[in-house]
């Protein structure tokens, strides 16, 4: 399919542009299309090209040593990924993964730097949309001090759990986030460390408490 | 009955993502806003929850002790 305005229009990064502007920025562009699990960037190789998710979403995530994934964050329709290393010239910082198929277009480095020149309204744009990326990756920086959280998700997991009678109480990783003062990202993998330590096992939309004692040490150790 | 994720119908704002995301068939959009069809096949992977932009769709856990 054709690079449609309509969507060009959407994006934050091209706010405000005249439509007359939208179409020059439009011949720069390129389609792509990734499947499902696809992985469309690779941590540490050189970027290509800047992307924007037009449909579907991708995750941005890191791989640790031992081969934990920490997500980063989700990009939806609109947003863009892959801005750090095009503009800086390094490697990409993080991987990227398509979670269902996902329709995004593309700007190659070069074709940025002729986009940024001719319109400077995008370079405005891109302080700003850097700018809240900057604040979300701050956010998750300092949770990745990680254990501290670990150990509050604990004390939540404890605090309600129901005895197997009568109604249960049921959480939400995105609640679980609000109250352990995190973001969800971290959640995720505070649940999959804590499954790993054999003090509770995920059983579908269960949180089995396996091993109350070490739960219990957890919220001493690292609160 | 099987367990499903929860929709909160007046926040969806029918985007479609989460269908996206879902590796089973269990969410369709009916009049533009998600309804859930309960199937064994949804394994509480959460990524409907965590790619909705307004908070429509929750996968909430039950927690409990096992005892010994
Ligand atoms: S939890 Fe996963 S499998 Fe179940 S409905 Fe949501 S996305 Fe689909
Ligand atoms: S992602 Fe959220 S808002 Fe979009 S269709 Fe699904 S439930 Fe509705």
């Amino acid at each position: 399919m054709a690079v449609q305005v309509e969507f060009l229009e959407s994006i934050p990064y091209f706010s405000g542009l005249s439509l007359d502007a939208l179409d020059s920025v439009r011949e720069l562009i390129f389609e792509r299309t990734s499947e499902r699990d696809e992985l469309i960037v690779l941590e540490g190789e050189s970027a290509e090209a800047l992307y924007f998710v037009i449909s579907g979403a991708v995750k941005m995530f890191k791989t640790s040593v031992e081969g934990k994934e920490q997500i980063l964050s989700i990009v939806r329709p609109g947003e863009s990924f892959n801005d750090i290393s095009v503009f800086d010239g390094g490697p990409n910082p993080a991987s990227v993964q398509a979670m269902g198929p996902a329709v995004l277009y593309g700007i190659r480095r070069n074709d940025l730097e002729v986009i940024l020149r001719d319109h400077p309204q995008v370079a405005l744009n891109v302080i700003q949309v850097l700018s809240q990326k900057m604040r979300h990756l701050m956010s998750l920086v300092e949770d990745l001090s990680f254990r501290h959280v670990t150990g509050r998700i604990a004390k939540i997991l404890l605090g309600h759990a129901g005895n197997g009678t009568g109604p249960q109480p049921r959480l939400t990783q995105q609640e679980m986030a609000a109250m352990a003062g995190t973001v969800r990202e971290v959640v995720g993998r505070s649940l999959k460390a804590l499954e790993e330590e054999g003090a509770i096992r995920l059983d579908r939309h269960r949180i089995v408490i396996t091993d109350k004692k070490a739960l219990k040490n957890m919220v001493e150790a690292y609160s | 009955m099987v367990e499903m994720p929860v929709v909160d119908q007046e926040k969806c704002n029918g985007c479609g993502l989460c269908i996206n995301v879902c590796h089973c068939n269990a969410l369709v959009l009916v009049n533009n806003v998600i309804t859930v069809i309960e199937t064994e096949e949804c394994e509480w992977c959460t990524q409907c929850e965590a790619v909705c932009p307004t908070g429509a769709i929750s996968c909430p856990f039950e927690i409990v002790i096992e005892e010994h």
